[in-house]
């Protein structure tokens, strides 16, 4: 049976309710004052509900409105006003974040006959996409499809870039696409009145506010192209280019370029030579299907593989000219600033033996004793400042290990398990080509330094292990992809044990 | 100095008759006690009614204008026991908590001044913590009031009638000898409004004239053989005089149609979102004209016999629309209607849950089930129930409420993972305050919470016994709990029975989770209250021997070691560490106009904050798990071959350095830098930097010439 509208219900509706969907410290409260302050001016009986306290320390907390007409010389009883939002009954969302807009519609604030919805579209993101030890992240394609479809109008861009450029807070630029909404009966002066009456930052407010009314009028922004590939601007660049060119499929060209730019810069020439080598023997295994996945695959994670980060990688990137800039960037530091920056390193006996010729590095590890006399002088932390002559040669100086990098320990150990986990490519690809390719993916496994590093190591090794009992097919991909999901669902190794122990 | 500050507020207060006070609910019972003649006020801060401490905190001079005693009681029972002034004086008092959880610390004292009675009125206003953004155990305190036959007031949620029930309340209480609660749910407290101020009026008695003179009257006491007097007082004289009292003055209110043959009777809190209810469904507009008769019970306890007989007369069935269980009210109407032997069908709980918060849409599904059943002339328009979009629902994460950017806590809990995997886990005790927040992503720490300041307590069973491996208990106190109760039902409590607890308290220097107030222990100074008492002499005072007090919580190793040797020390008894580093909200909201002002003026300013290397991050966010920071977040990977998220600080940052301190302690990466910026450099800055620039600029160059030879 279909239902009759809501307005049927309400033919003499006026009143207007907007709910506001904000983090707790966003300045959700300034905002809901200043469209109540504004309202009051324009002869609207108006008032605002929010919940402070504990519950809004960073959590999601809703501000709701509802204001009414109230033409001078109108006597009768004033409007009773409610403090909740009922869904099905909100006029304007508004909501600071991308995931707030989404609570806003899984709440059944936004319907489709009566709802302009308008959402910021950056995200801030909940502590369980942040923590998980890989892509935790909600999908905000699909909130944006959700927002387009739920609304009855759906302003959305990204707010809080606007504020940032405009130097305010996010609160001024909600409050000027709101504006720019035209869902309100009040013009753009009646709000500036208001955020002038509240006299904080006044001139950054304005610049928001303006920001916010161009934003909810603009277009919504093409979607951002894919970064160009890398050009080869040397000899051995071109030289590696073309084998690349003429011995791997088009699929794979792109992580490939990538690959061979990145080992160049890790190493040199030799070492991306070394790495199409062992691409090239595993793609003479790839049938192609998937769009070669085998070798896209494989060259994406043998190149991040190849080019393990020692103390040597780590004290390269830290001292590049390019890297400053990016931080004076980053931190913003104005011209007539000072910027000092410190890192936090702790690189422990392991890494340094690591870093030093095989035999000795070995030898040293191999002793206890001489470990035991060692190990206090790295058993603290370094805040070593990379803005001070004196550390930043030493950077320079470990950087400078990069031409006996092939003698290292480290080097060695990290060779022999590339060549064995190619080993088990290779072995599986003759028989299974998509099995092969989840075994590519297992790299991913690994990641982090110390003991973060260890854990990734272990299972890594433990679910190449069981892979190696699985006979391929789809059953054994499956399983193995199901394996390293487990093996990054949580960082004490349960869910991956559970997951062997399960067969 | 709280987390938000009432000066303009306190102007507020000075409004003389005929002028139009706006303001939030909360505040504007600020302004009626003041103008109800109020002698003495008191209370114990926590949402929602902080902000009424808050204002009376900041308003001192007014105050001492008008003769009104101000106290910023150290809990909720010592707020209560001061209505002991009123049992003797004709004068009015009134004191503030949030319920149900204050109510039950003050209930104490509450039986004494509800049994002995009172002479001036005695108001107590309860911040009604149930429904959305509550952060305790859902209960209701109108239990109290029953238990106690004190009465309660729950007045329709505008400002004009919370206003007039203070006034009605107060003369409510010296009419019956009674004390009255006045009952405000979370968002009537912060509801906007206006209404019409009166004068203040100075107490025609103030608390230190009462003093001069004092009055004894050895009926008052509770102890035999008086205690047996106030029952039957209680039922022979104060409860009718409180049902005259409120049906002379029509407390109680009737809307909508005169007659019918159904009726709604509503809580007075509730009407508001009743008659959205009604609107939603046809029968009612926005002025509160309903097609159904509604009685409104602004007075919810006592109940008014005759009215309710009087409403109920006639009507095949009442709603009863009463929030929270058990339904007190429902069952106690049935039992009215039976004694005036009226056939009226009584649908409550039937219709609508009997848990939880009655919002507007539940309201709606209610008045339909019930209109269907026993009205369905009336049931005109039925709204549908709105459609949740399933395919988002697994994409929009939860977004509980946690530590704040840069919040000292933090690393405390980091510093306890960290010995955790050291030495196993163990039972967490937790206590009430923003540390309660570790209980929750990404620290999973702590077992249980009893209560205030019961941190300690609630791990005096847990003792390890010598042999079996048995492990120390631990438990969390914030400050604020500390000096509320845990001083003496916890510490003193483990030092008595000698109990092996390690307790940590946190001392940031407010009463943090309500909204900054200050406490003993407060670093700040305060002209009129005596802060600076250090916790660690207070628990050494107490008997504990094993005490240590950290000043900078955010030295994880520091923390770690210390809570290390705190398990592991053979010493018996309890162990104290006094984790201390000032609340990073009110620290900053204290600190950043300073530094502004100072980089304005041209001073040398060193602003800090921490960043993560994208080149060196590989995206396991194990320093987000440790930490939880707001402000450490994630992005997109620059890395087109990786494709986890790289952990990223965002500018919200402001310096604390846990971030890097843990990444140290727990030997994460090397990806944490710290940047200190320098406005305004002086000589040497400059002079350094000069320098500096120009050496490593030098090598950076041949460095990137070195990088461009072997380049793709």
């Amino acid at each position: 049976m279909a239902l009759p509208p809501l307005d049927a219900a309400e033919p003499d509706r006026r009143r207007i309710t907007i709910a506001i969907l904000a983090l707790g410290g966003q300045g959700g409260g300034v905002l809901a004052d200043w469209i109540l302050d504004t309202a009051r001016t324009q002869g609207f009986v108006a008032q605002g509900t929010s919940v402070p306290g504990v519950a809004q320390r960073t959590g999601s907390t809703v501000y709701y409105i509802e204001m009414v007409p109230r033409p001078t010389g109108d006597n009768r009883d004033p409007p009773v006003l409610a403090l909740n939002p009922v869904p099905g009954d909100v006029d304007i969302v508004i909501a600071s974040e991308l995931m707030e807009a989404g609570r806003a519609i899984l709440r059944g604030f936004v319907s489709k006959d009566r709802t302009t919805l308008i959402g910021s579209t950056n995200r801030i993101y909940a502590i369980s996409e942040k923590s998980a030890l890989g892509d935790g992240t909600g999908s905000s394609e699909r909130i944006i499809a959700a927002a387009h479809r739920r609304a009855a109008r759906f302003i959305g861009f990204d707010m809080e870039d606007a504020a940032v450029k405009a130097g305010s807070l996010i609160s001024s630029v909600m409050l000027g696409a709101l504006v720019g909404s035209k869902a309100l009966p009040f013009d753009a002066a009646a709000f500036e009145t208001a955020i002038r009456a509240g006299g904080k930052a006044v001139a950054a407010n304005l610049k928001g506010f303006a920001a916010g009314i161009a934003g909810a009028r603009m277009e919504a922004p093409a979607p951002l192209a894919d970064a160009p590939a890398p050009q080869p601007t040397s000899p051995a660049g071109h030289r590696l280019a073309a084998r690349v060119a003429s011995a791997l499929p088009g699929a794979a060209h792109g992580f490939a370029i990538e690959g061979v730019r990145r080992l160049m810069d890790y190493q040199d020439a030799a070492y991306a030579e070394h790495y199409l080598d062992r691409l090239e023997a595993v793609r003479s295994l790839d049938d192609g299907s998937d769009d070669w996945a085998l070798t896209r695959e494989t060259a994406r994670a043998l190149a991040l593989w190849m080019a393990y980060d020692d103390v040597v990688r780590v004290a390269d990137l830290k001292i590049r000219a390019t890297r400053s800039a990016r931080l004076a960037q980053e931190v913003r530091v104005r011209p007539d600033q000072v910027l000092r920056v410190t890192e936090y390193m702790h690189p422990r006996l392991r890494e340094v033996c690591e870093t030093l010729p095989a035999p000795i590095g070995r030898a040293i590890l191999r002793r206890p004793m001489l470990r035991r006399l060692l190990a206090p002088l790295f058993a603290t932390g370094r805040h070593v400042e990379t803005t001070s002559l004196r550390w930043f040669i030493v950077l320079r100086l470990a950087a400078g290990l990069r031409r006996f990098r092939r003698t290292s320990l480290r080097y060695a150990e990290e060779q022999a398990r590339i060549e064995a986990w190619l080993g088990a490519i290779r072995t599986a690809a003759a028989r299974d080509v998509a099995f092969a390719t989840e075994l590519a993916r297992n790299q991913r496994i690994i990641k982090g330094y110390g003991d973060t590093f260890d854990r990734g190591l272990a299972n890594f090794g433990k679910v190449m292990a069981a892979a190696a009992e699985l006979g391929g097919g789809q059953v054994g991909a499956v399983r193995v992809r199901q394996l390293r999901e487990a093996a990054l669902a949580d960082d004490t190794g349960c869910a991956l044990d559970q997951a062997i122990a399960a067969r | 100095m709280a987390e938000r500050s009432f000066k303009r507020e306190v102007e507020h207060l000075r409004l003389g008759a005929g002028a139009e006070f706006e303001g939030e609910g909360i505040l504007a019972v600020t302004k009626a006690l003041l103008q109800a003649g109020v002698a003495y006020i008191g209370g114990y801060q926590g949402s929602p009614i902080s902000h009424l401490m808050d204002v009376f905190a900041d308003a001192d001079p007014l105050l001492r204008e008008l003769g009104v005693h101000f106290e910023s009681s150290a809990s909720e029972a010592a707020a209560a026991a001061m209505l002991a002034a009123s049992v003797n004086y004709p004068l009015r008092g009134a004191v503030a908590w949030k319920s149900v959880v204050g109510t039950n610390v003050a209930s104490d004292a509450l039986s004494n001044v509800a049994s002995g009675g009172v002479k001036g009125g005695a108001l107590i206003i309860v911040g009604e913590d149930y429904g959305e953004g509550s952060s305790i155990m859902q209960e209701r305190t109108h239990a109290f009031a029953m238990k106690s036959q004190m009465w309660l007031l729950d007045p329709r949620p505008n400002l004009p009638s919370i206003v007039a029930m203070v006034e009605h309340g107060f003369a409510l209480s010296e009419a019956s000898n009674t004390p009255v609660m006045l009952e405000l749910r979370v968002r009537a407290c912060h509801v906007t409004g206006s209404f019409i101020a009166k004068d203040n009026r100075r107490p025609p008695l103030t608390v230190g004239q009462a003093a001069a003179s004092p009055v004894r009257d050895l009926d008052r006491i509770v102890l035999p053989p008086a205690n047996f007097l106030h029952e039957h007082e209680k039922i022979e004289q104060r409860w009718p005089a409180a049902i005259r009292f409120v049906a002379d003055q029509r407390l109680n209110e009737h809307f909508g149609a005169s007659t019918g043959d159904v009726g709604i009777i509503v809580q007075g809190g509730l009407f508001n979102m009743l008659n959205r209810a009604l609107e939603l469904v046809g029968l009612s507009d926005e002025h509160g004209q309903a097609r159904v008769p509604i009685y409104c019970m602004n007075v919810t306890y006592p109940l008014i016999p005759d009215e309710l007989a009087a409403f109920c007369a006639g009507k095949r069935a009442v709603l009863m629309v009463e929030e929270g269980q058990p339904e007190f009210i429902e069952h106690e109407l049935n039992t009215l209607l039976r004694r005036a032997d009226l056939n009226t069908r009584v649908v409550g709980k039937d219709v609508l849950p009997r848990a939880g918060e009655y919002t507007g849409q539940v309201l709606v599904d209610g008045i339909v089930r019930f209109l269907a059943a026993h009205a369905p002339a009336l049931a005109v328009i039925r709204p549908a129930a709105p459609v949740v979009d399933e395919p988002i629902a697994a994409h929009v994460p939860q977004r509980p409420a946690g530590f704040c950017t840069g919040c000292p806590e933090r690393p405390i809990f980091s510093a306890m993972k960290l010995v955790q995997r050291e030495l196993g886990e163990h039972h967490v005790s937790a206590d009430i305050g923003c540390h309660l927040f570790s209980i929750l992503p990404p620290f999973h720490i702590g077992n249980t919470t009893m209560g205030y300041g019961l941190g300690t307590a609630g791990a005096a069973a847990f003792r390890p016994s010598a042999g079996t491996g048995g492990k120390r208990a631990i438990a969390m106190m914030g400050d604020g709990g500390f000096w509320h109760n845990g001083l003496t039902s916890g510490i003193g409590n483990a030092v008595f029975n000698q109990d092996d607890t390690v307790t940590i308290i946190v001392d940031n220097g407010y009463s943090a989770a309500t909204g900054g107030q200050d406490i003993l222990s407060s670093r700040a100074d305060n002209a009129v209250r005596q802060t600076n008492n250090p916790i660690e002499r207070a628990v050494r005072g107490m008997g504990v021997r094993w005490a240590r007090t950290l000043t900078r919580t955010y030295d994880v190793a520091a923390m770690r070691d210390t809570l290390k040797a705190a398990l592991t020390t053979p010493e018996h008894g309890p162990k104290v560490i006094v984790a201390q580093s000032e609340c990073m909200l009110n620290k900053q909201r204290r600190i950043k106009p300073l530094l502004a002002k100072a980089e304005r003026d041209g001073q040398r300013v060193v602003r800090e904050r921490f960043g993560v290397d994208a080149d060196t991050c590989t995206g396991d966010h194990a320093c987000i798990r440790l930490s939880g920071c707001p402000s450490l977040s994630v992005r997109a990977n620059p890395d087109p071959l990786r494709q986890d998220p790289v952990t990223h600080i965002d500018n919200t940052c402001v310096g604390c350095g846990n971030c890097g301190e843990v990444a140290h302690a727990a030997i994460l990466c090397p990806s944490f830098y710290k940047a200190q910026i320098i406005s305004n450099p002086a000589w040497h800055d400059r002079l350094r930097h000069w320098v500096r620039r120009g050496l490593i600029g030098f090598l950076q160059r041949r460095h990137a010439r070195a990088v461009q030879a072997r380049a793709f």
